[in-house]
């Protein structure tokens, strides 16, 4: 076989060819947040359309949910508890599983479906959340749709699809101290542009993304859509088995070890034929911040705002061509989301936090990216740390990843961010968000500034080192 | 399913910059309801309005009075980045929007698009400045934009077309395809028995 990753797994599931180039294409997985999950359920039962495997479709609640303590389906976003309770009885009537409110997997989808194995290597999964390309870090095509295409896959088990092209992203060499896979995917956007992976599914391969672990090649593949990329994609290896193994929905014993074995093949031959090619030296690339309202406005942390930088996105930032990044004050930060709130970050994290504080003025807040992330983390006395040091601790969600209406950061501050988006007003009305790493979030609400994490002494705060 | 789109008529409305993102076309705090519906007058709102009366800030381009009736939209490159939220669509679409010309779409938002239909359109920006402010004529069946006697033409998929063409239903045209549908699920029970999971009470 000479053809690319992504050739396989779409071969695998081609239904029918379709005119003009298309495809219908067979859809493994379905899953369905509660901020869209009512919309599309509601909508396919009005159209009398049954679900065609409800065995293979979840929902979880993850977008309007609460995340302050003892939360229930009263939410601060205004209307919220209507999304909450109409797709808990969709989902009922529907009969497909739900992680509810209170659930002990409750979390944020692209976090729940790997820590459950709801996602495995060679699978095609969908979601209406333009993020769910996170989850090709294990090997699987999936991609961000629309809630009639939702409906589409659920009524028909398919989608029609127009095939993507291929791009392969080499990142080479080896990543230096203090540098993460949020770094490598603001490294890549900065230089090729928020639409550079445009039409083609990017797979990401090199010496430095085969030595990230499971959990760091999430990162880098949730922001394949900040790059416009069809999907992100990370060949299947041992890191990935091991990490799947013995997980609920996984295959388990002799399917385990059959599926194992197709999983295996599931690489890009040597002589493949990408459309594209980006080759980047990953040992080169420093610690990243945004200054700009598009995650392509994003420079080294020791840099400084580009001299040609667009004028409306300096003035809604509230700041100078050519002024330095690091030493810009912050009102906030924020350590969370489906980017980087998993339990490595929050160890990198908490080791820069341990026996410091946040600077007076900073409100700082941490939200654990799945309810076992935080059993997880609170087990080994992370949530001591953060709190130590002057962060809230919250239960799992999206929390103020996006703004919905209802809980943000104050009108117009400054925040530092371990999300996604750094767009007008994602994060609260007129907020200016930087989007960095969640060790250069830490650092900086220590600082109270921008400030660059290499520079601070990492501490041991685990009992395991 | 959508109302179908043969040919439009409309003065082009300028939102000539790159980037215009899903939460620019609706913020997440104008999404009030878990329906498809009652979404329009929250579209830009951002840039719409003035203050939360809704107070309308007359330089944004939809509340220009000469574009009042105008159901097409002129934009730069990767317009509808961001969330996937069909929301946008939905919102645009009840407006009255039917047809986008821009210099590149996000894939999911043009895909929303054309099961909402909307007529993505991608055009070079050179040619797109030029018709900023102009009335247009656009012809879905023959894939042209007119505009004072010049015309240019664009690519759509050939599905896509017929399914705005027709105001067609995806979920109907992929349900033709029921035994291929079978076939394949027969076979791959076989292959990948791994993927098919069982509910607890099934
Ligand atoms: S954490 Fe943020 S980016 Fe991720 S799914 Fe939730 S809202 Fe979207």
């Amino acid at each position: 076989m000479s053809g690319t990753l992504f050739d396989q797994i779409w071969d695998d599931h081609v239904v029918a060819t379709l005119p003009g180039g298309a495809a219908l294409i067979a859809i493994d997985r379905v899953l369905l947040h509660e901020r869209t999950g009512a919309a599309a359920l509601n909508s396919l039962r009005a159209a009398g359309r049954a679900i065609a495997d409800p065995a293979r479709v979840f929902a979880m609640m993850d977008h309007v949910v609460d995340t302050l303590p003892g939360r229930s389906d009263q939410t601060l976003v205004p209307g919220g508890q209507a999304f909450i309770t109409e797709t808990r009885m969709a989902a009922r009537a529907a009969g497909i599983t739900l992680f509810d409110v209170t659930d002990r997997d409750q979390g944020i989808m692209h976090v729940v479906s790997p820590e459950l194995g709801i996602v495995c290597p060679g699978l095609t999964l969908i979601a209406p959340d333009s993020h769910t390309c996170t989850q090709g870090a294990l090997g699987a095509l999936a991609w961000g749709i629309g809630s009639s295409e939702a409906e589409h896959a659920m009524a028909t088990g398919t989608l029609q699809i127009t095939r993507p092209k291929t791009l392969r992203v080499t990142f080479s060499g080896t990543l230096a101290t203090g540098v993460t896979a949020k770094d490598m995917m603001l490294a890549l956007i900065a230089e090729h542009g928020a639409g550079g992976g445009a039409g083609h599914v990017a797979e990401f391969a090199g010496d430095a993304v085969r030595g990230l672990d499971m959990e760091a090649r999430m990162t880098l593949c949730n922001m394949a859509t900040e790059f416009s990329a069809f999907a992100g994609l990370i060949a299947p290896d041992q890191v990935t088995f091991d990490w799947l193994k013995g997980r609920r929905y996984a295959p388990q014993g002799a399917a385990w070890d059959a599926a194992i074995r197709q999983w295996r093949a599931l690489r890009s031959a040597a002589d493949a034929r990408f459309d594209a090619q980006i080759m980047i030296d990953a040992a080169a690339i420093p610690p990243m911040v945004s200054w700009g309202t598009s995650p392509q406005s994003s420079v080294a942390i020791t840099g400084t705002v580009p001299a040609d930088a667009n004028p409306a996105m300096l003035a809604y930032m509230d700041l100078a061509a050519g002024a330095a990044l690091i030493g810009t004050r912050i009102d906030a930060a924020f350590i969370g989301s489906c980017t980087n709130a998993r339990l490595s970050d929050l160890r990198r994290a908490a080791a820069l936090l341990a026996g410091r504080s946040v600077a007076r003025g900073v409100r700082a807040i941490c939200v654990p990216g799945s309810s076992a992330v935080k059993r997880a983390a609170e087990a080994e006395g992370l949530d001591r740390v953060f709190v130590a040091a002057g962060f809230e601790w919250r239960e799992s969600g999206c929390s103020m990843c996006f703004f919905a209406g209802g809980e943000s950061f104050a009108e117009g501050t400054r925040v530092i961010s371990s999300t996604n988006r750094n767009f007008e007003s994602r994060q609260g009305l007129r907020v200016k968000t930087h989007i960095a790493s969640p060790e250069t979030v830490a650092a900086s609400a220590i600082a109270g500034a921008i400030a660059d994490p290499r520079k601070m002494t990492r501490q041991r705060v685990l009992a395991d080192g | 399913m959508a109302e179908p789109f043969t040919s439009l008529t409309s003065v082009a409305m300028p939102m000539l910059r790159d980037n215009i993102d899903t939460d620019a076309i609706i913020p997440s705090r104008e999404m009030k309801s878990t329906g498809k519906t009652g979404l329009a007058g929250g579209l830009f709102a951002g840039w719409r309005y003035l203050d939360a009366a809704r107070m309308p800030n007359p330089d944004f381009v939809l509340n220009q009075p000469r574009f009042q009736a105008g159901a097409l939209l002129l934009a730069g490159s990767n317009f509808g980045c961001g969330s996937s939220r069909e929301h946008a669509v939905w919102a645009l679409a009840e407006y009255g929007i039917r047809c986008i010309i821009a210099q590149s779409f996000a894939p999911i938002f043009a895909s929303n698009c054309v099961r909402n239909g909307i007529v993505p359109v991608v055009l070079p920006g050179d040619i797109i400045a030029m018709l900023a402010g102009k009335t247009l004529s656009v012809d879905l069946a023959a894939q042209s934009v007119r505009c004072d006697g010049q015309s240019w033409s664009f690519d759509i998929a050939a599905g896509d077309k017929a399914m705005l063409l027709q105001g067609l239903d995806a979920i109907d045209l992929t349900l033709k395809h029921q035994d291929a549908i079978a076939a394949f699920h027969r076979h791959d029970r076989v292959k990948r028995p791994w993927v098919y999971l069982e509910l607890p009470h099934a």
